[in-house]
């Protein structure tokens, strides 16, 4: 098995479309515009610089174009790879720069109205018309609570939560909490939402993390196996080679069988430390180097879940965690980085994935190191699926549970 | 290097590498090209910068659109600097400046490709940029690398970790790049996938990439001559050739993964039990090079040493500065700056102008016997980058701002 990487997956999952825009760019450029004709050259540009040259050339077209050219040269990042998108962004900066501040607000409104554009694209395309008209711009942002892209979301969200928070100013409780209510629903960006719920308990109100971002929750784990030498990263271990929750493996000081654990972490934390505890110290131990040792070192641990998905078709799994670590679904290796203890955050690791209906089993391996310093001793990872705004995708069933398949 | 020497080779290296093409400004000798200057002794011609300083010799404040913690560089009558900003710091900025106003020039943005994680402290824009006095090459945390000519063209671009999606680090990447031989020198080196790579300065393709020690590596490449340059990793240096990525020579004694060596005068001063100077083969520096002395009281912490006259200077984790001699690594003398330093010093062999991270310029004397505090400069900003140094003036730049002092 060899690991795809993520990026380069969500290229792939997008091949179609891409065929598609560029299909769309051709009979564009039968009007034999010179931004036309230029914005091929720039969507070929791909891995390791290829297609550079020529996208420098048609670059310098792009950039030298006249206002009015924004919105095709926006619409050129629909499909795109994130390189040939860098390459349209920059040209805007271009073009803006010596626009003077004369740009076509009206068809850059018309653009960011058609939310099957690219959530990049419109994001620009808000932020110019911003520059141009702020009011504008702050009117359009009323219709944008529930929109594709994250960024024009988050800042919908922070005018309701900024009319929230004068409610509440003025006493106006209820309907201070309904609004952080609605908020908090539409809310896709992490530290917004640690803020809302804050403000929605506070209010008396009542929410769940753990459902709102999609973590999953209930698993079977398998371990301690060795991971001396930080070697068992790359050994391949008998739960990788064949799934069998009755199986009872060679650990590492041991026989070791799969069990049920459900973590009640408001972000799906699932800490290994507490299923795994070190043995308690020899009386006569002396303190660990730099603090207290309070895990198990040199190790490594299999989780498992059955998702139930109710749709078939693309996802993301997002992974939090500083240890080691690896993610197949459905047998399938999805990613996998070998490094420990350099931090975690929410989404650290976003990768695309297919699932399909019914039944889908997760698979992750979790390894721990040999440093002793107190802020190596984590062995723990957050995992949720949801879809590429970060809209949760919650299970058929409404639990993401192990329990079906035992 | 004497300055004519300086200004001559860099000449060379301007009309020998560009193509056809590309506006041809010839490099100066008083540009500062890259992270730490000229062989990253962060070194200024003697007397260039001024002494006395006060509130009025701040020349320009400029507000940037952003944070970041690179350095900056100067190209003639431009200044560059980079910023990331955004809810995730995912916007990606390359801005250039008027080194006489302060004025933005222009402004180009990308999207970042790869991860923007990193600790609080460091930033999103943390590796300084370089350039060949003809384009501008600027590399961000999340490995996102782009080249501008310095009217702001853009001439291409890169995505490491789109190419190589475990190139990444947590913590967050800071090596800097540099450009010699018509090769950009890329170190995104980490604990998982970790390469160095050269890449055409024309194009932004490969011409090599190199399998490197797994391990966080925060320390930047140092040019030993044209066409060859030192890569510092826990496991030492390795002189590399640019024109195919060969190893000629190794010196595998281990070396810091934070602060980076630095060139000067043909000996390489690399942070390696404390500090360990490799004299280079003047006639053939792609030969073995021998140890001229090794000092464990020289001891650089986040910040690198600079080099300058007949003396090395190193500031400790607890922003002590201590003097080396450079002939025999002895240590001269020690004086205690307010630090904490994140910055490396930037000094002329008189004088040492240190910026802590407090945002405080102290100018230090520099005696055979000890050194001096000669004077102070308060810009109350926080400052994490190394100073740039050129045409008589100091820039260092914060989260929120450039500034511009001196002349």
């Amino acid at each position: 098995m060899t690991f795809q990487g993520p990026l380069l997956a969500r290229v792939r999952g997008r091949a179609m479309l891409l065929v598609g825009s560029l299909a769309g760019l051709m009979v564009q450029s039968a009007l034999a515009s010179p931004v036309s004709d230029a914005l091929p050259a720039i969507r070929q540009v791909d891995h390791e610089g290829q297609g550079n040259a020529a996208a420098a050339r048609a670059w310098k077209v792009l950039a030298a174009a006249d206002a009015s050219a924004l919105p095709e040269i926006l619409a050129a990042m629909d499909g795109a790879n994130p390189l040939a998108a860098n390459w349209l962004r920059a040209a805007i900066d271009g073009i803006v720069s010596k626009a003077s501040g004369r740009l076509p607000v009206d068809a850059l409104v018309a653009f960011l109205a058609e939310t099957r554009h690219d959530p990049r694209g419109r994001r620009l395309a808000f932020d110019l018309v911003q520059g141009a008209d702020p009011a504008r711009a702050e009117q359009l942002l009323d219709g944008m609570i529930e929109d594709p892209s994250v960024e024009l979301r988050r800042d919908a969200v922070a005018k309701v939560i900024a009319r929230a928070g004068v409610l509440q100013a003025e006493g106006k409780k209820d309907e201070a909490l309904v609004a952080y209510q609605q908020a908090f629903a539409a809310s896709r960006t992490v530290g917004q939402i640690q803020t809302l719920a804050a403000a929605i308990r506070e209010l008396g109100g009542a929410v769940d993390l753990a459902r709102h971002f999609g973590f999953l929750t209930r698993w079977q784990v398998a371990g301690p196996f060795d991971n001396t030498g930080k070697e068992g990263f790359a050994a391949v271990l008998p739960p990788e080679k064949f799934f069998d929750l009755k199986a009872t493996y060679d650990g590492k000081e041991g026989k070791v069988s799969w069990q049920a654990i459900e973590t009640t972490d408001e972000y799906g934390m699932v800490n290994l430390n507490i299923t795994y505890p070190p043995p308690p110290p020899p009386a006569d131990a002396k303190p660990a180097e730099g603090g207290s040792k309070e895990g198990i070192k040199e190790v490594l641990a299999y989780a498992a879940t059955e998702f139930e998905s109710p749709l078939a078709g693309p996802a993301e799994i997002r992974i939090g965690t500083g240890n080691a670590w690896k993610v197949w679904v459905n047998g399938q290796p999805v990613f996998g980085r070998d490094e420990y203890h350099r931090g975690t955050e929410i989404d650290q690791y976003r990768m695309p994935v297919v699932l399909k209906k019914g039944p889908n089993q997760i698979l992750i391996k979790l390894c721990q190191d040999e440093q002793r310093k107190p802020w190596t001793t984590e062995w723990e990872f957050q995992l949720r699926l949801c879809d590429e705004v970060g809209t949760a995708i919650l299970p058929a069933d409404g639990v993401a549970t192990q329990e079906r398949s035992q | 290097m004497p300055r004519l020497q300086s200004l001559v080779s860099s000449l060379t290296l301007a009309l020998v590498l560009f193509p056809l093409g590309v506006s041809l400004v010839p490099v100066r000798g008083e540009d500062w090209l890259e992270f730490r200057g000229l062989g990253g002794a962060s070194r200024v011609e003697q007397g260039s910068l001024p002494v006395e300083l006060s509130a009025a010799d701040v020349r320009w404040s400029t507000n940037l659109p952003g944070r970041g913690l690179s350095g900056v560089l100067v190209v003639g009558e431009r200044a560059f600097v980079t910023t990331s900003d955004g809810p995730t710091q995912d916007r990606l900025h390359l801005i250039c400046l008027s080194t006489a106003t302060g004025e933005i020039l222009w402004d180009r943005q990308v999207w970042a490709t790869g991860r923007t994680m990193c600790h609080s402290k460091t930033s999103v824009a943390a590796p300084t940029p370089c350039s060949d006095g003809t384009r501008v090459y600027a590399i961000f945390s999340s490995n996102d690398l782009v080249c501008f000519d310095l009217d702001g063209n853009l001439q291409w671009l890169r995505g490491i970790t789109y190419d190589y999606p475990n190139v990444s680090n947590s913590l967050g990447m800071a090596s800097s790049l540099l450009v010699t031989g018509g090769t950009v020198i890329v170190p995104v080196e980490n604990d998982s996938e970790s390469y160095s790579l050269g890449l055409d300065s024309a194009t932004g393709a490969n011409r090599w990439r190199l399998d490197r020690p797994k391990g966080a590596n925060w320390t930047s490449p140092v040019v030993l001559a044209p066409g060859l340059v030192a890569l510092q990793s826990k496991s030492g240096i390795d002189a590399i050739r640019v024109s195919d990525g060969s190893t000629v020579w190794q010196y595998a004694e281990g070396a810091d993964t934070v602060s980076s060596s630095a060139l000067a005068d043909g000996v390489l001063y690399i942070p390696s039990s404390g500090i360990t100077a490799l004299t280079l083969d003047p006639a053939d520096p792609a030969k073995e090079p021998k140890q001229a002395w090794r000092n464990n009281q020289l001891s650089p912490s986040t910040a690198s040493c600079a080099v300058a006259g007949n003396a090395i200077y190193c500031i400790n984790g607890a922003g002590v500065l201590t003097a080396g001699d450079r002939a025999d690594g002895k240590r001269r003398w020690q004086l205690r700056l307010q630090g904490p330093y994140s910055g490396t010093p930037v000094t002329d062999g008189r004088h040492l102008w240190a910026v802590n991270e407090a945002g405080l310029v102290q100018v230090v004397e520099l005696g055979e016997e000890e050194g001096k505090v000669v004077a102070t400069l308060d810009l109350g900003d926080e400052i994490l980058c190394s100073p740039a140094a050129a045409s008589g003036a100091l820039y260092v730049r914060s989260n929120t701002k450039i500034h511009k002092i001196g002349k």
